[in-house]
């Protein structure tokens, strides 16, 4: 479970990231968090594995208040909290298997990791998950080689190794064609279904958010605007989230399946 | 109409007429600089050409024909030469390695750290290689070692920089996954920095070996080993066949190992 009290993050240049914040996330949830570029989704998501400190509030998963962690807590934080992003992330220049293998350094000590010296269960974990993702034919393929649809499914591939109870996706469709991008979603949404992983999805395409959904949260310029079951979400809860009328940019267009 | 004519008929600068003016000042100025230190200059120049021809005359008499009879005996000190740039490179390859993440702003976020390993590389880059010779000469007598150190000494500052500016340009990405994966800085710096710094940092020390094989010519004369205090004692004992057979050996060897060099970066990026 995670939840924010009072949480409300100021950057260095001023800047109100978060306003506020109180929110709760019940395990097992699809949330998709749904507002303009700027509206401090990001800074909600990277919140919650803190590659950003709130600077007040507090921010609990499982029970504890992650804002104070540092070094080894934080790194068993984040090995619990998987994150996929918007441009995968992933290091060109080594082969998709070793990508995915990245993903049990948390688990793995530092110089077990450096010789390669992964366990045969581990190895086996990272070619199932890319077999999940139906990838598992690029295994050797250098990651620049393959398409950003297919780098992004070796992105989930590499978060399901670390074998997390929470996964947050950040914009993870944004650069991609439509058709890709509901594929990912269905990665992400039978995922999440299968394993009881709760997710956290940042998206500012409507239709996508309404497609994946189990819950909406809306943020308009750091602050909680509209929290609920997508059941009761209609096109005027966008409107307010969005501050004005909805637009054609603002839809991802149909699945090709 | 009207206003389009006049448009076409008075053409329109490329640049606004204020940077114009600007850049033609700045021009004029640095060209009185030359001109300056042209004329300055000149009376050594004069007398200074027509007696260098006079001497080249003197100079391809004394130097040719090279004496390739001493090819055999000089084998040896060509190769002592390769073997201290090859040893001076490798050491100073593995120690830039800390100092090169050390001085990458985007890695060590630790400021004090980062301007204290800066600053002795900069400190470093700043002693010329001879000096440094000189230094370790002094220290450790003539010979093969104090060459080594200075060679190694002196590759260390270039590399490091070199390399700590390529750190810096690294798509920071990859770093920020693995991070929010759980890894430790180690790991994170293995995963993600060194795959995407591998290629170039292999050129680098290739370069920098090609520079070292160059420098340890220099600096053999000063007493630190190699083929150069070779050469040194041919020109002293005015040996110029000698000291002829010996550049055209330099020259043959340093192509050689450029070519080499070239064609393996060529292979890497």
């Amino acid at each position: 479970m995670i939840e924010f009290k009072n949480v409300g993050l100021v950057y260095p240049n001023g800047t109100e990231g978060l306003k506020n914040i109180n929110v709760k996330i019940n395990d097992g949830e699809f949330v998709v968090i749904v507002g303009l570029s700027g509206a401090g989704k990001s800074t909600f998501i990277r919140s919650i594995n803190r590659l950003v400190t709130p600077t007040s509030g507090s921010l609990q998963v499982d029970g504890e208040d992650i804002l104070k962690y540092k070094g080894k807590n934080l790194r068993k934080l984040r090995t619990k909290v998987g994150m996929i992003f918007q441009n995968y992330n992933l290091v060109k220049r080594s082969n998709v298997f070793k990508n995915v293998l990245a993903g049990r350094l948390g688990h793995t000590g530092t110089l077990r990791s450096i010789f390669n010296l992964y366990s045969k269960e581990d190895k086996a974990l990272a070619y199932n998950n890319l077999k999940r993702v139906n990838i598992d034919e690029k295994i050797y393929n250098r990651a620049d080689e393959l398409s950003g649809g297919q780098q992004q499914r070796v992105s989930i591939a590499r978060v399901l190794t670390q074998k997390p109870n929470y996964i947050l996706a950040d914009e993870p469709v944004a650069s991609l064609d439509p058709p890709t991008s509901h594929q990912v979603m269905t990665y992400l949404r039978k995922i999440n279904k299968e394993d009881n992983i709760t997710t956290i999805v940042n998206l500012h395409f409507i239709d996508m958010a309404m497609e994946y959904a189990d819950r909406i949260i809306g943020m308009r310029a750091g602050e909680v605007v509209f929290d609920g079951p997508v059941s009761e979400v209609t096109e005027k809860t966008f409107e307010e989230i969005y501050g004005r009328a909805i637009r054609e940019d603002d839809l991802r267009g149909g699945a090709e399946e | 109409m009207t206003k389009n004519n006049s448009l076409t008929q008075k053409s329109i600068p490329l640049y606004p007429a204020k940077t114009k003016m600007q850049v033609t000042i700045i021009f004029l100025v640095i060209l009185g600089f030359y001109l300056f230190s042209m004329i300055r200059t000149q009376e050594d120049m004069v007398g200074g050409i027509s007696g260098a021809l006079g001497n080249m005359y003197v100079v391809i008499e004394k130097f040719f024909p090279p004496n390739f009879t001493i090819l055999s005996a000089i084998w040896d000190s060509m190769l002592e030469t390769i073997k201290m740039a090859i040893i001076a490179t490798t050491i100073a390859a593995i120690i830039t390695v800390p100092l090169a993440v050390l001085s990458a702003q985007n890695i060590t976020t630790f400021k004090p750290l980062y301007y204290l390993t800066r600053t002795f590389l900069n400190l470093l880059r700043t002693i010329p290689d001879l000096v440094l010779a000189v230094i370790f000469v002094g220290l450790f007598g003539v010979g093969v070692f104090p060459g080594i150190l200075a060679l190694t000494v002196f590759s260390l500052g270039i590399l490091a920089k070199l390399i700590s500016e390529t750190i810096e340009s690294v798509d920071m990405n990859p770093l920020e996954a693995m991070r929010a994966s759980g890894g430790n800085v180690f790991q994170v710096i293995w995963y993600s920095l060194v795959p995407q710094v591998a290629p170039q940092f292999t050129s680098l020390v290739l370069y920098v070996f090609e520079i070292n094989v160059r420098a340890s010519v220099v600096l053999g004369m000063v007493g630190a080993g190699g083929i150069g205090l070779v050469l040194n004692q041919q020109i002293k004992f005015y040996n110029y066949p000698n000291a002829m057979t010996i550049i055209i050996v330099i020259f043959v060897t340093v192509l050689i190992i450029e070519y080499i060099s070239n064609k393996l970066r060529e292979a890497l990026l």
